[in-house]
């Protein structure tokens, strides 16, 4: 089998912020009816999560489930589980009109941490970043200037950024440009 | 800026985030219509002066389709509501009524004001 690396192998990048390639991640794309008990029931037992509220993740063991829309969930977990955990979902789901298929390598992720980070990403997002309005455990899916993008806060203060890998390095150059030290706006 | 709340995922989205989808509430006519029921499904569409009913998409968010009722002359928004309905719901088109007394777009008009023409007859 190849040797599978992410879109830009863990490249980073320190300015305002620290921009990084998270390397490989696992994403498995859930669709169903998130009001099912028995959807609930099956994150539950192969997540360890909750189902998420409206535009919120929840996080368990190092996996975070997404609400990515009023019928879709995007499970983040590690790279060499997912296999596992899509055969688990799918029986888990037999009969259910659901879909459960591996993302992975279709998606890049990025991590902006920092104290810069909420002005880094407020400069390519028609998102209010305010500490008050969005605060840890909340997502966003939006654009990264010219491209599809989503993130979510952890409570640990990183954003966590999920893009198409055919993007990944239009999205790397738009965040580190965003990033660069001499471009502070200061608003953050 | 364009700004509509998404009735799905709740945001205020601004207009990059959205995709405009045309008029609402357009009537399918396809195989079996009439010559004249099919062009006019094609090829009319409203461009009103005031209250207007339209699709969008949050393109750039959480995918979905709702409508949007608004007035193209202020640009104010009247509401927005999913897309599960062929009609507006009734406490929108009761808010327009009081908003814009006399309304009327397409099937849809202002239920409390007297028939339209009945000013032209006295
Ligand atoms: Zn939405």
């Amino acid at each position: 089998m190849s040797n599978a690396v992410s879109v830009l192998n863990g490249a980073s990048f320190t300015g305002l912020a620290e921009v990084k390639d998270a390397g490989l991640v696992g994403m498995i794309t859930l669709r169903g009816d998130l009001a099912s008990k028995s959807l609930a029931k099956a994150v539950k037992e192969c997540t360890g999560c909750a189902i998420p509220g409206i535009r919120k993740v929840t996080q368990a063991d190092g996996t975070t489930v997404v609400w990515m829309s009023p019928d879709e969930l995007l499970i983040v977990t590690a790279y060499q589980d997912v296999d596992a955990k899509v055969d688990a979902l799918s029986t888990a789901l037999t009969g259910a009109h659901a879909l459960v298929v591996n993302v992975s390598d279709a998606r890049a992720m990025f991590t902006v941490s920092g104290s810069g980070a909420r002005e880094v990403l407020a400069k390519v997002a028609p998102v209010d970043f305010a500490a008050d309005q969005f605060v840890p455990g909340g997502f966003r899916r939006t654009r990264l200037a010219q491209v599809a993008g989503a993130f979510w806060l952890d409570t640990d203060a990183c954003f966590n950024i999920v893009c198409f890998r055919s993007v990944g390095q239009y999205v790397f150059d738009l965040l580190t440009t965003s990033a660069d030290a001499n471009a502070e706006v200061g608003v953050y | 800026m364009l700004i509509l709340e998404c009735p799905y995922c709740g945001v205020h989205a601004e207009e990059t985030e959205l995709q405009a989808g045309g008029e609402a509430h357009l009537k399918r006519f396809g195989p079996g219509s009439s010559d004249e029921d099919f062009h006019d499904y094609l090829f009319m569409r409203e461009n009103p002066k005031g209250v207007h009913f339209e699709r969008w998409r949050h393109v750039n968010g959480c995918g979905k389709w709702f409508h949007a009722a608004r007035c193209t002359v202020t640009l104010e928004v009247f509401g927005t509501y999913t897309a599960q309905t062929g009609t507006p719901p009734q406490a929108l088109l009761d808010e327009i009524s009081t908003k814009r007394p006399g309304w009327t777009w397409r099937e849809f008009t202002d239920a409390s004001a007297p028939h339209a023409g009945a000013e032209d007859a006295s």
